[in-house]
């Protein structure tokens, strides 16, 4: 298949995915109140209690609720092809000429666009109220946000592929989720933490976005910015066509 | 029915295609040719097998053996295939948030058409079913028909040489139903599109098909034209009402009579013309002094033709439908 046929039926899977959004942004709007609540209660009232070198707490914490509404709406977006299951329009993307992975690519790149913007809402906010500063490293940190975006809508999709409905969502923001975002550092420096979290919070994805994002706003990172992007892309393009796979082998039979 | 050289274009070809769910055959070694601009029906009761059969044709599942051409290409080079037909499938597969223009739009995309030609062509095909003025309304606000009709412009987007319709007007009430049989007709009457439907509603079969296939447990059980194959039900019957049905049985010795059943208050005739065959029946009780109550003819339908083969009706397993959804949804999620 022509690379440009495959462009072209990437972006028509892409602008379906955008056409929804626009449609419900009142539902979108409402999902961004929960940002701000964590950014806010956690933001003064830990201000005290975890200290910083050189930054007000809540400074520290904006990169990592950036990273947070990313991670939720991107898994959430990648998820939400169960629905496309359901309600049949599945098999209207299945029975028209197209390949398998352009699909995963364009829901991929469908649901990273869409978390990014919420990303983009919490740091253009985030830098407008000062809590981080505004400048080239904003610049800098959207690449980790895009790169967490297409890394959890790809692990989205790879969960939908073994998921009948929408019933086991709960167990999957409680044992999967969660845990992705409490052990990422987003909330708390992973430098003072137990040996054992620390290990696992390198086999986090999440950890390397936040990081980078940190990075790029307010310069505290803990393996380097160049590091974090190599593993973010090494862990995106891995998604991608792992999800590829996935995504084959449920819509075979 | 079509004209010469026609006769030999076979738009599908289907060799001993067969499809098992674990040791469960759902499809049991069909063979079938399907010529081309022609309007052809798989009739068979709930899980007969006729969803599998278009699902295997239309590349959603691949056979676990034999094989089908499409256009003469085998339906494992998916892509190809894919091309070239079009799909409706049983269960609904529109996108409710969207619009119905942007789900047309949505579709011409998917098959490559330029901008310009999806416009038209949208135009045309809204137009064919009816819904320009429904256009720019989301599908949550269409009803059940208005749905089907605007799956089937779809299906039409791509100008594909061959149309599967899963169950066109399952769920539809009568009038809609309707509707939709004349679209179809229109299809393959006016556009020469070959179109491939299943059904397990009789008249619908009867009413629309060239030739049937009777499908009951993932085997044709029955392939010809409606016409022929009631006609080797014997012909109508005629039903006729008398307190004196045996003497009226006696006195009947016609040679076109093919057959009589006895009951108490009636008899049974089977005839070839059953019109015809009245008058020379009456005249006949007539002269004899036999007093007739009422005569009612019953011309034979799908419905006999399908009792003849199976034993049972197609409707005895309606009740089942529920449950047979159910388990399918359970498969899908299971895959
Ligand atoms: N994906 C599946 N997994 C297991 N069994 C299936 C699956 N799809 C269909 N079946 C079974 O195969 C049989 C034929 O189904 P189907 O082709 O849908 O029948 P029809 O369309 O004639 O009603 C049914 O018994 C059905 O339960
Ligand atoms: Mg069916």
């Amino acid at each position: 298949m022509g690379q440009e046929i495959m462009f072209q039926d990437i972006y028509t899977i892409w602008l379906r995915e955008m056409l929804k959004f626009v449609r419900a942004r009142s539902r979108i709007a409402s999902s961004l109140a929960m940002p701000f609540i964590w950014l806010f209660i956690l933001g003064f009232g830990f201000s005290s209690s975890i200290t910083i070198p050189g930054l007000p707490y809540i400074g520290f914490l904006a990169p990592g609720i950036i990273g947070m509404i990313i991670l939720f709406t991107s898994i959430f977006s990648g998820i939400s092809i169960i629905y496309d299951r359901q309600f049949g329009f599945l098999k209207e993307i299945l029975v028209a000429p197209v390949s398998r992975s352009s699909i995963v690519i364009g829901k991929t790149f469908g649901g990273a666009t869409i978390a990014t913007i919420n990303g983009l809402i919490v740091l253009g906010i985030s830098s407008a109220l000062g809590f981080i500063d505004f400048g080239i490293g904003t610049l800098l940190a959207i690449p980790f946000m895009i790169l967490i975006a297409i890394s959890f809508v790809a692990m989205g999709l790879i969960i939908a592929s073994r998921m009948k409905n929408m019933e086991g969502f709960q167990m999957i923001m409680s044992f999967l989720v969660m845990p992705i975002f409490l052990l990422s550092g987003a909330l708390f420096p992973l430098k003072d933490v137990p040996d054992a979290m620390k290990v696992i919070s390198y086999f986090d994805p999440l950890s390397y976005g936040i990081d980078g994002i940190r990075g790029s706003l307010v310069g505290i990172t803990n393996v380097g910015i160049i590091t974090d992007f190599t593993v973010l892309l090494g862990i995106s393009v891995g998604m991608i066509s792992f999800g590829t796979v996935m995504f084959k082998k449920s819509t075979q039979s | 029915m079509k004209d010469g050289i026609k006769e030999f274009m076979s738009a599908i070809k289907i060799k001993n295609l067969t499809k098992k769910f674990g040791k469960f055959i759902a499809v049991d070694s069909i063979n079938l040719e399907i010529k081309e601009g022609e309007l052809f029906g798989l009739l068979g009761p709930n899980g007969a097998g006729k969803s599998t059969t278009l699902n295997m044709l239309a590349t959603m599942m691949m056979p676990t053996s034999g094989n089908a051409t499409i256009n003469n290409v085998e339906i494992t080079s998916q892509d190809s295939v894919r091309r070239t037909i079009g799909m409706v499938f049983q269960d609904p597969s529109l996108d409710d948030e969207l619009t119905g223009k942007e789900n047309l739009e949505f579709h011409g995309r998917m098959y490559h058409m330029q901008k310009n030609l999806r416009a038209n062509r949208i135009e045309e095909v809204l137009k064919l079913v009816g819904l320009e003025d429904k256009a720019k309304f989301q599908i949550k606000t269409y009803s059940g028909g208005m749905k089907r009709r605007l799956e089937i412009a779809r299906g039409l987007m791509h100008h594909p040489k061959i149309l599967f319709l899963d169950e066109p007007t399952l769920g539809l009430d009568p009038q809609t139903r309707r509707g939709i049989w004349d679209y179809i007709q229109k299809l393959n009457k006016d556009e020469g599109l070959t179109i491939i439907l299943t059904t397990h509603y009789m008249e619908e079969a009867d009413y629309l098909c060239d030739r049937i296939a009777i499908i009951d447990n993932g085997k044709i059980i029955a392939l010809d034209t409606p016409e022929n194959m009631k006609n080797i039900m014997g012909g109508d019957i005629l039903k006729i009402e008398t307190r004196e049905s045996g003497s009226l049985d006696k006195i009947l010795k016609f040679d076109w009579i093919k057959d009589k059943t006895r009951f108490d208050d009636y008899l049974n005739v089977t005839v070839a013309d059953g019109g015809s065959a009245i008058p020379d029946i009456l005249k006949a009780a007539s002269e004899a002094g036999i007093k007739i109550d009422s005569v009612h003819m019953i011309r034979p339908s799908l419905e006999d033709v399908f009792i003849h083969y199976t034993g049972r009706t197609i409707r005895e397993q309606e009740a089942d439908s529920t449950n047979q959804i159910k388990s399918m949804m359970n498969q899908w999620g299971k895959r």
